[in-house]
């Protein structure tokens, strides 16, 4: 296999000194920030007292969304400060970002000083999830508008300034100077805006600069954070150090639903380090001098406390039969009404069922924060070092878990280890926040790799999929059903979205133990119709091949008319959020599979079959990209000639349109199969997207190829277990997968495939976005191949040798 | 309590613990500030935590920090200067390689790929990308799975590959 991507970076770092100073500078308010960059503070902050309505920030701490001047500042010094609520935890969009500021306002990278996420700093953008950060950003919402407004001012002053029109108006590094006219008859962003503040309301109509005119976006631009965090300087959040600052572990519920009833305190007296106790309701924890003494008193602690029996849950060989058998809570994402009627009269039913297990995000380092909770009553005051996807809404948990003015509470986000989705971040917040509010200092709390995989985590859906397709004689889809059963618990952030509850710190696996309510699946007697009576495929249940029709609109990727996608919610005993290319990629591994058993049951190429139910040419585009790449032999699955003992070979394919909207993509898997040990190798992927104008095309391929093998690690390798030992099986259910051991990921020294990244360069469109593209593929992609090599239809994740040879034995092939 | 002497990237050290048995990662992370060494499992099973101890990979997590008591302790931070280079702040060239090929993503887990790299081309004179493919192996971990482009990057360290002869000493 060759190496890739020949880049000639050698370590290049295009910042200025104190954009790095900011970056791992932890301590400035946005007041310092923007006095550091020379703009000057009149009026700031103090509408109260000068009558300014234009101020940014309100006393609550909030920054206002629609003012350039919580975007962007420009210093007398010609500095430039911008500001944004989407951060970045390891997929580069601190990078993307910088790149956007210095295109849009036309100066190199080093001219400016990006701030991320930071409570009263930064505009409050919500949680950076869901793939949706490059959508947002460089959309109608985001950071792109703002830049442009600022943009567009600063052409109007010039224009004033130079007694030009804006027509005659070249801008190159901050400075604007006259086409064609006298080279020295210029001037400088600083010069005009002379420190003042803009004072503008951000336009949405704001128009970006013409990706085809790119320079700085468009290009391979290094990642801004590799060397430090390659020469191992870098501060993620597990290295903040706070003066005084004491150490925490927690002591989780020995059982999944336990309650507390009995704790012998006295268990760590005599320790060293000071250990002190915290326990509020079913929340425990300790705190310490140091790490290895909080740990210790920890396990110390452990062993004397008496926990209840907990939930009672099924057996793990149960599970999926229990899912479909619950109360639930079930939407259509498209119902046309008149599935039942065209199924009745199609020439050939088809119908299979597609399992996918719990998985977990398994960061690689544990999760942690520092919190820093002082006083009591109105006047405490709370700071908090996070790795939260959201600063904002953390700090409204915080208030409601710690009763605390959410005008009194600072989160810093600070980049922690991948998250994929919602992990510990949250919860080892709200966890550090309780342990420092009982004990009145700073708290740095990391947790314990069991911690991490069975009492912080919130894991990925399983899901049950009902697959029913409906073939007129000719071979062709005339009417595609499918119902999901998803479970869910607590959901964190999405409470409200998913099961209809209320939102809270409850809905944390740390803030129930503390005694918040946790909003449960509210079961519905029929199920509802698409929200706000659109298509919305977020989930990407509805086939590629169906049309989206929702009230006479038709917004999906295909041409099957007659549709139905139900989704039925149910309760679940884990606790569950969203993970990585959340029911996108269940859905897609049930959808992507089924309709690869029914072009198999037509005979048909695979490929070919797909683009003739598909009438998205973007979608068309990629695929034929992807397979072109991939010399796609052109033929039915599965593969002529193949021995049925012994090692073999075969291709699948996969593709869909990321949640509808937000990227098109396809994958070609190519596979071997050892059908005797039932061992599957990935041996090369062809990963193709179009997203729109390409950002940075290196960036984009680290994005695809991470997601090719994280996506082959969850296809192959990945699923939570748990065991449910109380007496007469009520209660005692622990999760067993709680280390690298037992929850087996990828790993250096395991085989990794040749991988081929395909982007398609559209520049005639918005960008939208990548990261959970691809891995959406990756599982039905491989199943496909092993279909094609070996004629075995996988239907269960992972694709593990016991289930190939229990599938293979089952199929009589 | 107990005193232990060793060298921490160059620097002769003293610490004093209660337990002799403290992890090695705590006490560089807590009493010499470290950023390099980072806590992922606790359990030697995933390598975020590696530093050298007299030049050989070990995981500071596990190790207790009495193990280091007369022995040189080398984390990222101090690569460049166990082997000489005029500034010891800069990137050591197996680090220029990982920042050339973009090797890493949130980049938690990269002192088990770097140094384990450094390690295994430094002990394997002409390695093959096959030999560094087999050799970087064992409970080490990269979650974002930028495994294709670590190894890119060691090998280009290694000089295995056309691109990575100007890294070759």
């Amino acid at each position: 296999m060759k190496p890739k991507n020949p880049l000639q970076l050698e370590g290049a770092r295009p910042l200025s000194a104190k954009a790095i100073d900011v970056l791992e500078h932890l301590d400035a308010s946005r007041r310092d920030f923007l006095k550091t960059a020379g703009v000057m503070m009149i009026g700031f902050g103090v509408a109260a007292t000068t009558g300014r309505a234009q101020s940014t920030i309100n006393p609550s701490g909030n920054v206002d969304t629609t003012q350039v001047d919580s975007w962007v500042a420009i210093g007398a010094d010609e500095s430039i400060t911008v500001l944004a609520g989407k951060c970045d935890f390891g997929q580069g969009l601190r990078t993307i970002q910088y790149q956007l500021a210095a295109e849009e306002l036309s100066v190199p990278m080093d001219r400016i000083t990006l701030v991320l996420c930071r409570t009263g700093v930064s505009p409050d953008q919500g949680y950076t999830a869901g793939s949706f950060s490059t959508w947002t950003q460089f959309g109608g919402g985001g950071l792109r508008v703002a830049l442009d407004t600022a943009r567009d001012a600063l052409f109007q002053l010039a224009s004033q300034y130079l007694d030009v029109d804006v027509s005659q108006l070249t801008v190159q590094n901050g400075v604007f100077s006259v086409t064609g006219g006298d080279p020295t008859w210029t001037v400088s962003y600083g010069q005009l805006v002379q420190g003042k503040r803009f004072n503008l309301t951000v336009n949405p109509q704001a128009v970006p600069n013409n990706p085809s005119t790119w320079t700085i976006l468009g290009q391979s631009v290094p990642r801004v954070d590799l060397p430090a965090k390659a020469k191992g300087t870098f501060q993620y959040v597990q290295k903040v150090r706070i003066p005084g600052m004491l150490h925490g572990k927690v002591v989780r519920a020995a059982f999944l639903g336990a309650h507390l009833q009995n704790i012998d305190k006295s268990a760590i007296s005599g320790l060293a380090g000071n250990p002190q106790v915290v326990q509020v309701n079913d929340f425990v924890g300790v705190v310490a001098d140091t790490e290895w003494h909080a740990l210790k008193a920890a396990n110390a602690l452990a062993g004397a406390i008496t926990w209840s029996a907990g939930d009672t849950f099924p057996a793990q060989a149960n599970l999926y039969t229990y899912m479909t058998q619950q109360p639930s809570r079930d939407a259509f994402a498209v119902n046309t009404g008149d599935v039942d009627t065209v199924m009745w009269s199609a020439a050939r039913v088809i119908r299979a069922q597609y399992l996918y297990p719990f998985q977990m995000h398994g960061s690689l380092a544990s999760s942690c924060a520092v919190a820093d909770v002082r006083g009591t009553g109105k006047t405490a005051t709370v700071k908090a070092w996070s790795a939260t996807q959201s600063v904002y809404d953390v700090r409204t948990y915080l208030s409601t878990l710690l009763s605390i003015p959410t005008a009194n509470i600072e989160v810093i986000q600070v980049e922690g280890s991948g998250c994929y989705g919602g992990n510990g971040n949250d919860p080892v917040t709200f966890d550090a926040a309780l342990l420092s509010q009982a004990v009145g200092k700073p708290v740095r709390l990391q947790y314990t790799r069991k911690d991490e995989m069975t009492a912080g985590e919130h894991y990925g859906h399983p899901m049950v999929s009902n697959q029913t397709a409906g073939l007129d004689a000719g071979g062709t889809i005339v009417t595609w059903d499918n119902e999901t059963f998803l479970m869910v618990h607590g959901e964190g952030p999405l409470a409200g979205f998913t099961q209809g509850g209320a939102p809270g710190p409850g809905n944390f696996i740390s803030g129930a133990l503390a005694g918040f309510p946790t909003a449960l699946v509210v079961p519905t007697a029929t199920p509802a119709n698409p929200a706000g009576g659109l298509f919305w495929d977020f989930g990407n249940s509805v086939p590629p091949y169906c049309t989206g029709s929702v009230n006479g609109v038709s917004l999906g990727t295909g041409t099957i008319a007659s549709q139905r996608s139900l989704t039925r919610l149910v309760e679940s005993q884990l606790w569950t959020s969203y993970l990585r290319s959340p029911d996108h990629i269940q859905n897609t591994w049930s959808n992507e599979s089924f309709m690869d058993e029914i072009a198999a049951r037509q005979q048909q190429d695979p490929v070919l079959y797909r683009i003739r139910h598909l009438a998205d040419q973007r979608l068309i585009g990629v695929i034929n990209a992807v397979t072109q790449n991939a010399l796609w032999d052109t033929r039915p699955s599965p593969k002529p000639g193949n021995a049925r003992t012994g090692v073999v070979t075969g291709r699948g394919v996969s593709c869909v349109l990321y949640s509808g909207f937000d990227g098109y993509c396809a994958v070609v898997a190519e596979v071997s199969v050892n059908q005797d040990t039932g061992v599957i190798t990935l041996t090369k992927v062809t990963a193709g997207i179009d997203t729109g104008p390409v950002i940075n095309p290196d960036g984009l391929r680290n994005q695809m190829e991470g997601q090719v093998l994280q996506g082959m690690s969850r296809t192959l390798l990945e699923e939570v277990k748990f065991s449910n030992l109380g007496a007469g099986g009520v209660g005692g259910g622990t999760v067993t997968t709680n280390d690298w051991d037992t929850y087996t990921v990828l790993e250096f020294g395991d085989n990794i495939p040749e991988i081929d990244t395909v982007l398609i360069n559209n520049l005639k469109v918005p960008p939208t976005g990548a990261g959970e593209t691809i891995i959406t593929l990756m599982p039905a992609a491989i199943g496909n191949a092993v279909y094609d090599a070996t004629g075995v239809r996988l239907r269960q994740i992972p694709l593990t040798p016991a289930n190939f040879l229990a599938a293979k034995a089952a199929q009589k092939v | 309590m107990a005193t232990f002497a060793f060298q921490v990237n160059g620097q002769a050290s003293t610490v004093t613990v209660d337990d002799p048995s403290t992890p090695l990662l705590f006490v560089l992370q807590e009493n010499f500030q470290l950023n390099g060494p980072r806590f992922g499992c606790g359990l030697s099973q995933c390598g975020a935590c590696t530093v050298l101890l007299d030049g050989q990979p070990i995981r500071s997590c596990v190790t207790d920090v009495s193990s280091a008591d007369g022995h040189s302790v080398t984390s990222l931070e101090g690569l460049a200067a166990l082997d000489g280079l005029p500034d010891p702040n800069a990137l050591h060239p197996i680090q220029e390689a990982f920042v050339a090929e973009q090797a890493g993503q949130c980049a938690y887990c990269i002192s088990g790929p770097i140094l384990y790299g450094y390690v295994f081309v430094r002990d394997h004179p002409g390695a093959s990308r096959a030999d560094i493919e087999q050799g970087i192996s064992g409970d080490l971990i990269c979650r974002c799975c930028t495994n294709y482009r670590m190894i890119n990057a060691i090998v280009r360290y290694a000089g295995a590959d056309p691109r990575g002869r100007e890294y070759r000493r």
